[in-house]
């Protein structure tokens, strides 16, 4: 196994993300195609530990924060969410134009 | 590194699939136009993410991936559809926006240049075997990286606080 196939393929997956959060219009959608990034870095971060054997771990430890902090993300973001859906009757982040001027 | 000397190699072949897996579930993530198919097939790329931390020898990583994610994340994913009444499928309301060109070529952009700077500067560089066990990353975790746990257990806990205080009905009204 060489390290550069996991990079590429976490690229992919990280391409795919951004792909997602362009091109959807509801929100909760948007937050799934933020997992699918985070998914992309916690590859990475597992696949430089596997290559440089880190004695502290650093690439697993992190990997570990990244989850730890995708869940507090989501459940900020999906409180968000409802409460957008509660005042507005409606998920799609086009129709929040408030602050445009 | 030419391609048949790397598909000779058992694991890559394991890998290859896996991969094709990965791809092919967060492909049908952003485009599948039923919300709920679309969270399920987050389930098959944190699955496929979990056994590529297997095959690189992050054992602990892995299982907390199914746990949290699959276990946690998509449950509260489905909730949040089921909440905000999302269109599933029968609706025929759009959940795409009409140009989406614009966004594929900076998602290509995007795979390009990552993909060329990892592929410049690593090459062939080729991975070390080593397993690490759940008692060396506890350990490591609770020595070298406790105040940084500690950080991120606040965060989360005010987070999961901020959430319940945002999603709740105001009493007074």
């Amino acid at each position: 196994m060489i390290v550069n196939q996991f990079l590429v393929l976490a690229a992919l997956l990280f391409s795919i993300g951004i792909y997602g959060v362009l091109v959807r219009r509801n929100a909760v959608l948007v937050l799934l195609s933020v997992e699918l990034m985070l998914t992309a870095v916690n590859i990475n971060l597992v696949a430089f530990w596997a290559f440089l054997q880190d004695e502290l771990l650093a690439g697993q430890v992190f990997a570990l924060f990244v989850i730890a902090v995708a869940a507090a993300e989501v459940g900020i973001g999906l409180a968000i969410v409802v409460l957008i859906f509660r005042n507005r009757s409606s998920a799609n982040i086009d129709e929040l134009d408030l602050l445009k001027w | 590194m030419e391609f048949a000397d790397w598909i000779a190699d058992a694991r890559n072949i394991v890998f290859l699939v896996i991969g094709l897996a990965i791809v092919g579930s967060a492909v049908r993530v952003v485009t599948s136009p039923n919300l709920v198919h679309a969270a399920l097939m987050l389930v098959v790329t944190l699955g496929g993410s979990a056994a590529l931390f297997l095959m690189l020898g992050a054992e602990f990583v892995a299982w907390t991936v199914v746990l949290v994610y699959i276990g946690a994340v998509i449950v509260l994913f489905l909730f949040g559809i089921m909440i905000t009444r999302a269109p599933t499928g029968r609706d025929s309301v759009q959940l795409d926006h009409q140009r989406r060109w614009p966004a594929a070529l900076v998602a290509l952009a995007t795979f390009v240049t990552i993909a060329w700077a990892t592929t410049v500067s690593f090459e062939d560089a080729l991975i070390s075997e080593g397993v690490v066990r759940a008692e060396d990353l506890g350990s490591v975790l609770f020595t070298r990286y406790v105040i940084p746990f500690e950080a991120v257990s606040f965060v989360l806990l005010a987070a999961l606080i901020g959430g319940i205080v945002l999603a709740r009905k105001d009493p007074e009204q």
